[in-house]
């Protein structure tokens, strides 16, 4: 027994140190990857459920409220240990970031919490009522329930918020009130710019695709330079170029006219239209090329077998050639679906204000309103359907994303 | 060899109507990047045509001013600082995986390539608060590293396709031959997949070359490249100097890759030559 099986444990150990020779190789570009790519997603997806700076600068507040216990606007000790926390915060400096803090969770709280704090820091507002005077919001039960979840310093609130739900006073989930709500419109928008940018590439790209496979190959090499030609050129000098097409008297408008299939000039840019006109320009090599590189490896012989069996061409387009190439325009299709969800340059440049996709909200959070919880919640979100529908692509279709350089 | 030897009326109908789409797609295709060509040389300062006369007026604008001059060199300094690593460390890679051997080859190739798939701004986003935690935001060497994730997966695939036609026999006869492993490496291997290092190479530059929205979060005034000098251009106002640097920028990258892709081609023949 152990003469048998000493030799294979032998074997098996000398494979394990020569796979590690091949992993040694990678090892340097896996280490960049985690540091400069792995670390930065988890460090900004941390952020959406990990918020300490309500908990951290509201130490004595947290306490009092545990020993509350009760739901809605707290007695004495609490508005005490607030204004305790208050003063400290004035002196640290902290005040600034925790005002901003509370206003995202409660519009309209910054002014009231910095003026709470300087009156706290002069020894003035030691009791509820003189707190209540000087931040009235402090008064109100649904003050309180931000202030609740947030000396937690985990938090579900911005994930919540990211579908626009919100933890209700009475401890259930709730939507928040219609004034408020904006991201599952933006998440329906961007899901619907999307799908009629697939829509649209599939439409220009398949017969496309079939006519270049159908070629003569020195012809068909051409017409495949013309499809590489935009593909290799930025988004952003592609952006560019629309921005000059679609002006009110850019070209677009001036061969509409010519044509006679407006009798005005359309306004294009900062449109819906524009935007969808522009990605599905950008887009289209991206659907038109798995899709080809399908048609390709489908014979001809195929269909003429079938029409000489006595299928008329729909029928044999529909059931013999179609069901082939599948494969190829669900990941063309898929893929293309996926780079749209993520659009950021396009939309700035080209939609309007109504056209902003999530990626523009997302950058909008951090540039505009250093907003980092609400960026990194709409992250999340953005992240979780790309790579829920890469797994899916390259489970279910075997799709190897480079085979179409 | 769209009509059959014997066409009939339908056959001939459905085949110009699919001619007819298809150059409809075409030049939907094509005329768009080649619009802001003829527009760069255009003596007036609107987009519209017939152009006013020829100049050379906005090329003078884009290579010329400090501004824009100061972007180009940024560009190219960002652009060389990633290539050089990204394909330093995508060719080590794609040497690695190319071994049948790898281990957990499931689990790494998509991380490979995820830097493709996330969406950019979620990795822009990402960078810069990392970066801004441990010093490296506003850095050309941040923008650098943040550049060489983007590029790389370009580099472990083109590199990646050369190997698949090398013979790895050649190898284990360099070291019965008696060569250390690295006078094999660049004595027997780099030269026989050296195209495909030069394509990703070329790959990396362009990916880096064009890249804005990275830039746009990582970069400060100073290190402002010429993408980002456009995209704000385009933002704020309309220059017909955008459209020399659209012109200049897409050239190079058209440029580029189409060397890129002859190297590619060349060296998949190579590599098949010599396995036969």
């Amino acid at each position: 027994m152990t003469s048998v099986a000493m030799p294979a444990f032998s074997v098996r150990g000398r494979d394990r140190s020569e796979s590690l020779r091949p992993l040694a190789l990678a090892a340097p570009l896996l280490l960049l990857l985690v540091f400069s790519f792995g670390a930065p997603i988890v460090a900004l997806l941390s952020r959406a459920v990990y918020e300490p700076t309500i908990a951290n600068a509201l130490p004595r507040t947290a306490e009092a409220l545990r020993a509350d216990g009760g739901a809605g606007v707290p007695a004495e000790p609490v508005f005490v240990a607030l204004a305790a926390d208050l003063k400290q915060a004035q002196a640290a400096g902290a005040v600034f970031e925790l005002a901003k803090n509370l206003n995202t969770r409660l519009p309209g709280a910054r002014s009231q919490v910095l003026r709470a704090a300087r009156l706290a820091s002069q020894n003035q507002a030691a009791s509820k009522e003189a707190m209540i005077k000087a931040a009235p919001l402090l008064g109100e039960q649904q003050s309180w329930a931000a202030i609740r979840s947030g000396v937690h310093p985990f938090t579900s609130f911005f994930l919540l918020n990211a579908f626009d739900l919100k933890w209700t006073n009475d401890g259930t989930i709730g939507a928040v009130p219609s004034g408020q709500a904006v991201f599952l419109r933006v998440f329906g928008r961007t899901f619907l710019v999307a799908t009629i940018v697939t829509l649209a590439t599939l439409a220009l790209g398949f017969p496309l695709a079939y006519l270049i496979t159908r070629l003569r190959p020195a012809m068909a090499a051409l017409v495949l330079v013309l499809v590489l030609l935009p593909f290799w050129t930025s988004i952003l000098v592609r952006t560019a170029a629309w921005t000059v097409l679609l002006q009110k008297y850019g070209l677009l408008n001036d061969l509409l006219l010519w044509l006679g299939l407006t009798s005005d000039r359309l306004e294009l840019m900062y449109s819906r239209t524009g935007l969808i006109i522009a990605m599905t320009h950008i887009q289209l090599p991206f659907t038109l090329l798995p899709i080809y590189s399908v048609m390709r490896s489908v014979p001809p012989s195929l269909m003429r077998a079938a029409q000489s069996l006595g299928a008329r061409p729909f029928t044999a387009f529909w059931r013999v050639y179609l069901p082939q190439v599948i494969p190829g325009v669900l990941a063309g299709c898929l893929l293309t679906f996926i780079l749209c969800l993520g659009y950021y340059i396009t939309p700035v440049l080209i939609g309007g204000a109504s056209d902003q996709l999530i990626s523009n909200f997302i950058a909008n959070y951090v540039n505009a309103e250093l907003n980092w919880e609400m960026a990194a919640a709409l992250s999340f979100v953005l992240l979780a359907s790309t790579l829920g529908l890469y797994v899916a692509m390259t489970r279910y279709l075997g799709l190897d994303l480079f085979k179409m350089g | 060899m769209l009509l059959s030897q014997y066409p009939t009326t339908g056959e001939r109908l459905r085949a110009a109507a699919l001619w007819f789409w298809c150059i409809l797609v075409l030049v939907f295709l094509v005329v768009p990047i080649f619009v802001p060509v003829p527009l760069s040389f255009n003596s007036g300062s609107f987009f519209t045509f017939p152009l006013a006369g020829l100049s050379t007026r906005w090329y003078e604008v884009v290579l010329g001013t400090p501004r824009w001059r100061a972007a180009i060199g940024n560009s190219l300094l960002i652009g060389f600082g990633a290539t050089v690593l990204a394909t330093i460390l995508g060719t080590l890679t794609a040497i690695g995986l190319s071994d049948p051997k790898f281990p957990a080859r499931r689990l790494v190739v998509p991380l490979l390539i995820s830097p493709l798939i996330v969406p950019v701004v979620v990795t822009a986003v990402g960078t810069y608060l990392f970066y801004a935690r441990i010093g490296l935001a506003n850095t050309y060497a941040g923008i650098i590293l943040a550049h060489t994730v983007l590029a790389s997966p370009f580099v472990v695939v083109t590199v990646g396709a050369s190997l698949t036609g090398f013979d790895r026999n050649l190898m284990r006869a360099t070291s019965i031959l008696g060569a250390k492993p690295h006078i094999g490496f660049f004595r027997v291997m780099l030269p026989l997949i050296l195209p495909g290092v030069l394509s990703g190479a070329a790959f990396a530059f362009v990916t880096s070359f064009d890249e804005v929205v990275v830039v746009q979060f990582l970069a400060n005034a100073d290190q402002r490249t010429l993408p980002l000098e456009m995209f704000t251009g385009l933002r704020e106002q309309l220059s017909p100097a955008i459209t020399a640097a659209a012109t200049l920028m897409m050239a190079l990258s058209i440029l580029l890759l189409i060397v890129a892709n002859l190297l590619a081609r060349r060296s998949r023949r190579d590599a098949s030559v010599l396995v036969e």
